[in-house]
């Protein structure tokens, strides 16, 4: 069996480059509830890109530069809105029933991407050398020691959180928001409730 | 679009559009939002508690911590894994302790690592301080329990007199000179790299130095800017900033009684998000629940435009909808 030519098979027959960068799209597309999704998206490159500029910088660079804070302080709106768009992501994706007709795994790979994004979030918290992180880390510390996890992932621990924060994490939610456009784009987005079930539920 | 999407769209006006051009549309929107907020609303930056601090500000709090951490009464002398093998913070469910079964693997004994240790390096540049912690760890544990008992007792009386720690006379044997050399240490800047120093020249492990100051500096500090669990401290952060507001629904549950006053109320609250969290991410499968979209009806509102436009064109005859509520 040759691994190569069964990967392209399988490409071939579940990935149409047509799906991936369609040209038209159902009218009801149209409705301004879909840019909540694009919004994240949105959020998340910039979120990348301010967070990278930081990195390069290192941790401590942005409590003594004005530039730097401001940089932070673009890297703090981007997570807030990154949330804030992806939770009315969430929301409405729910309200439209979207994991119907074979869309149950774009909405648990969605899921994964909040869930991964609240890891990456509380991580950059604690990663910030301030009073917040200090406090978040020494408060949290005791949920996570409650079910075992605090032995191997100790957010008192800076070079260990700053690792988390800034490579692993990132990558993680990169990796799922990746994946579940590819889901989102090979399957479509759902066709809406029926009209006649609108009219029965009058 | 592939023959898959074709048939499943059948019946439906498609429309012209331009994935790429809505991406770069919302990268810019986004970026002008997060610029303009930055500008006008920054981001917070509180500067971080020190040991130091206490020590200078406090020093009466800073003793208490010491010799807690001395005679084993503060928390983390008996706090149990990953730190020890007390059991004074070991939380279960049930017969069940996930933090006993991930064992000691962050080995702690604030004594050694917070006070003993930190006064055996002073002890090489303050003679004083070294004949006083010869004395004390020569002593047995019982003449070693009454100083700190004489000691922690004394502390309930001190007075300032400027910056030094004025206390009754009493039988503290080394203990006072003991802790005066170690106050000295953290009012240098120096303790918090004395405790946190490894075997390597970088230390990025800030585990003992933080445990040492959440003995008291800092919860009383966090509850001033109503940052601890039972005023939603967990999704706030200082400064008028919206914090980490998706830990609502985490937070909720330190506020219900039940749950804070419970021995076991972290281990509860994470079992009670696990199985939420559980269901949220099966839902598609969960009968009865992967139907409450179409029975709310909010749906309606979303697609509006689209059952308007379905309305209008009533007349022609179109292919049967899919089922509703069909299967993921």
């Amino acid at each position: 069996m040759n691994l190569t030519s069964s990967l392209r098979n399988r490409l071939e027959r579940k990935v149409a480059l047509e799906d991936l960068l369609p040209d038209e799209l159902p009218s009801y597309v149209h409705a301004y509830v879909y840019l909540f999704g694009i919004a994240t998206i949105a959020s998340l490159f910039l979120l990348i890109l301010s967070g990278i500029w930081l990195a390069m910088a290192g941790p401590t660079w942005w409590h003594v530069s004005n530039l730097g804070h401001y940089v932070n302080s673009v890297h703090f709106w981007c997570v807030q809105a990154f949330f804030f768009f992806m939770v009315l992501h969430l929301w409405t994706s729910f309200f439209q029933g979207a994991w119907r007709d074979g869309r149950g795994a774009t909405w648990t790979v969605g899921v994964l991407c909040f869930l991964v994004g609240l890891g990456t979030a509380f991580t950059g918290y604690i990663s910030q050398q301030n009073f917040d992180a200090q406090w978040i880390a020494v408060q949290g510390k005791d949920a996570l020691n409650a079910i075992g996890v605090g032995a191997f992932f100790n957010v008192l621990n800076f070079g260990q959180m700053y690792g988390f924060h800034i490579v692993v994490l990132p990558v993680a939610v990169s990796a799922l928001v990746g994946l579940h456009l590819l889901l989102v784009r090979t399957h479509g987005v759902v066709r809406p409730y029926p009209a006649n079930d609108r009219e029965g539920d009058q | 679009m592939s023959p898959r999407q074709q048939t499943y769209y059948r019946g439906i006006r498609m429309a012209p559009y331009d994935l790429v051009r809505e991406g770069l549309i919302a990268i810019l929107v986004v970026l002008v939002l997060v610029c303009g907020l930055a500008a006008w609303l920054s981001s917070p930056d509180e500067p971080p508690l020190t040991v130091q601090h206490v020590a200078t500000s406090d020093p009466v709090t800073f003793l208490q911590t010491a010799l807690g951490e001395l005679n084993g009464t503060d928390s983390i002398s008996t706090y149990g894994p990953p730190y020890n093998s007390g059991s004074g913070s070991v939380q279960s469910l049930g017969p069940i302790s996930l933090q006993r079964l991930a064992g000691v693997r962050i080995p702690i004994d604030p004594a050694r690592d917070d006070v003993l240790g930190p006064l055996g390096m002073v002890a090489a540049i303050d003679p004083r301080a070294g004949t006083a912690l010869a004395t004390f760890t020569a002593a047995g544990a019982s003449q070693q329990a009454a100083w700190e008992t004489a000691f922690g007792a004394a502390l309930g009386k001190a007075r300032m007199q400027g910056q030094a720690v004025v206390l009754p006379n009493g039988a503290y044997g080394p203990v006072a000179p003991m802790l005066t050399a170690l106050l000295n240490l953290g009012r240098a800047g120096l303790l918090e790299p004395a405790v946190d120093h490894s075997d390597r020249i970088y230390s990025t492990d800030n585990t003992r130095s933080l445990l040492f100051l959440q003995a008291s500096a800092l919860p009383a500090l966090a509850s001033q800017d109503h940052l601890v669990g039972t005023q939603w401290g967990m999704m706030n952060e200082t400064g008028n900033y919206p914090g980490q507001a998706w830990l609502w629904l985490y937070t909720f549950w330190y506020q219900v009684p039940a749950y804070a006053s419970s021995p076991n109320a972290d281990v509860l609250v994470m079992a009670t998000m696990g199985v939420l969290t559980l269901i949220l991410l099966v839902l598609p499968w969960i009968p009865g629940l992967n139907q409450l979209p179409r029975l709310l009806g909010v749906y309606r509102l979303i697609w509006r435009d689209y059952y308007r436009e379905q309305a209008l064109s009533a007349t022609v005859p179109q292919r049967p909808e899919t089922p509703a509520g069909g299967q993921p």
